[in-house]
């Protein structure tokens, strides 16, 4: 399974929803300090739906790719539905496996969004998990 | 199989012989392994896991306790590895070698147990720019502690120490310089020894970060009187889990203990104890006993092939690498030309960010480092987040720097296309 698969690529060089919005009502921005990817997303809520978004950036092809997928994904859709949103939702999206390192990229979006819509700070799916 | 003696001949570099000694090497993937990582970690050849091997199989047991036949065969084993590392480092006793987890453990023992002891307000500590995390969050840590002030020797766009500002730098303040003697990023080798009786002359105590030139050339610790040289045994053909602080002798017998636990003692009492001699005073707990015992088996390895003839080799793959990689549009490759350097070539492609240039490498059946190399102050100097790494040790070939050029070509093509 190649990582560059054409689709990342595509959404990568022509990523959807990408820019700002003027007066969104959630603007958010984070970076991955490791490798320096940075997302922006901005959004427009009305009654609880997500009615406009856009997001922008830097960084490598995963975490550029996987930011386009999202939005594309979660236009439309209600904000309570979107927090339900997991890493594994993401890795179908892009439709690879990630290593632990690639896969902080492919969760930068992810990220952005649940601490911009919901103020949820860690990274999705990195949640301490329970041993029993 | 192991490689034979080279009597020191470069031209008798038999890599292909080398090759044979490292089972990971011999291809039984899909795709050839082509393993340009060493500074990160350096592959192990099979004798240094048969050594480790020999220890859990037939004398696994705990050292310096058992009055039995394989705790003497294991505690013999283990001071024979410490023998065998003081040798390669040329040491004059044995017992300045301690065992510890990796470089980064080495270089806390010292921050904790000198730097604690010696340093107050109004003294300085300096270090260099291009110092790997490493030796740099002790000495800063050291400095939150007893107020000691940081001080950093700066780098040229080259990527070599500015040394015109050593006199305003290096002075009766100084009390220890903590020093890398190659930049992991850059493979910059440092001019250390001047450094070392620079420091001398104003009383600092000088701690060498070996952890990139013991596994690459002879280090001798009497020939540059360091005070302390700290490295780690993965990066020298030994395994995880094992480093070594080597130190002088009444430095190490005046320091307080770092980490308290069985094995350390002299005598204990209910309030208060009396601590055994070095190496044990600092060896508290029981230790990485198939570790040390790789370890010793790695310098053997090493000694055998000969370190001059491995920088020999690393020189013409370094030569090569530049020479190949500078053809590429769009390269920026950082620090100094092969011969000041050794092990690693670090750059950047115009436009692709390091990780995707990692990730298409990966699928040619390259491995390389991309991210910050646990060096951000010296990324920072260079404007960059991160950079893509090479390093090269005794078993890579020439052909495999063609297929790292042929696979930055190919990373090129897929991701300079149209973005915005």
């Amino acid at each position: 399974m190649n990582i560059y698969e054409e689709d990342i690529l595509d959404h990568y060089e022509n990523p959807s929803n990408y820019g700002t919005l003027e007066n969104p009502d959630i603007s958010y921005e984070e970076d991955n300090p490791l490798c320096g990817d940075q997302i922006r997303m901005d959004l427009q809520v009305e009654d609880g739906v997500i009615t406009d978004l856009r997001f922008c950036g830097h960084g490598c092809t995963i975490s550029q790719a996987a930011a386009s997928m999202l939005t594309e994904e979660i236009k439309g859709k209600r904000l309570d539905e979107v927090k339900q949103l997991s890493k594994d939702d993401i890795l179908d999206m892009l439709g690879i496996p990630l290593g632990p390192v690639r896969l902080k990229c492919g969760l930068l979006a992810l990220k952005v969004l649940k601490a911009g819509a919901y103020g949820l700070k860690g990274w999705p799916g990195e949640e301490d998990e329970e041993t029993e | 199989m192991h490689a034979q003696p080279m009597n020191n001949s470069p031209n008798a570099f038999d890599v292909e012989a080398i090759r044979n000694d490292f089972s990971i090497l011999k291809g039984e993937n899909d795709l050839p392994l082509i393993y340009l990582d060493s500074a990160a970690t350096s592959q192990t050849p099979d004798c240094v896991i048969e050594a480790m091997d020999a220890y859990y199989r037939t004398y696994n047991s705990n050292i310096h306790r058992g009055i039995y036949r394989i705790s003497e065969e294991a505690t013999a084993k283990y001071e024979e590895a410490r023998q065998q590392i003081g040798r390669f480092i040329n040491a004059r006793r044995s017992s300045q070698i301690i065992f510890t987890r990796n470089t980064t453990e080495s270089i806390n023992l010292v921050a904790y147990s000198w730097g604690s002891a010696n340093l107050r307000e109004g003294d300085e500590i300096l270090v260099t720019l291009m110092e790997h995390h490493s030796n740099l969050l002790p000495w800063q840590l050291l400095s939150q502690r007893t107020g000691a002030k940081l001080r950093f020797i700066e780098i040229t766009d080259e990527g070599v120490l500015q040394l015109d500002s050593l006199e305003e730098l290096l002075t009766e303040r100084t009390k220890i310089v903590a020093m890398t003697h190659v930049s992991n990023v850059l493979g910059t080798i440092n001019p250390v020894q001047e450094l070392i009786a620079a420091a001398h002359a104003v009383g600092a105590k000088v701690l060498i970060d070996g952890a990139q030139s013991v596994p690459h050339f002879d280090v001798d610790v009497q020939g540059l009187d360091c005070d302390f040289l700290a490295f780690s045994g993965h990066k020298m053909c030994g395994p995880t889990g094992i480093g070594v602080l080597y130190g002088k002798l009444d430095l190490l017998e005046e320091m307080p203990p770092f980490l308290g636990g069985g094995s350390m003692i002299r005598s204990v009492q209910r309030e208060s104890s009396t601590y055994a001699d070095v190496p044990a005073k600092f060896e508290a707990g029981t230790p990485a006993i198939s570790e040390a015992i790789g370890l010793g088996a790695a310098v053997d390895y090493l000694d055998n092939v000969g370190l001059e003839a491995i920088f020999v080799h690393e020189q013409e793959l370094l030569e090569y690498a530049h020479q190949k990689l500078s053809e590429i549009e769009g390269i920026t490759i950082y620090g100094p030309k092969p011969r000041q350097k050794t092990g690693a070539i670090t750059f950047n492609l115009e436009g692709i960010h390091p990780h995707d240039l990692a990730g298409v490498l990966d699928t040619v059946g390259v491995a390389v480092r991309a991210g910050h190399h646990c060096a951000q102050p010296l990324m920072q100097k260079f404007g960059v987040i991160a950079t893509v790494r090479a390093s090269f040790y005794l078993y890579n070939r020439l052909d495999e720097i063609d297929t790292l050029h042929e696979g930055l070509l190919k990373a090129q093509r897929m991701l300079t296309r149209r973005r915005r």
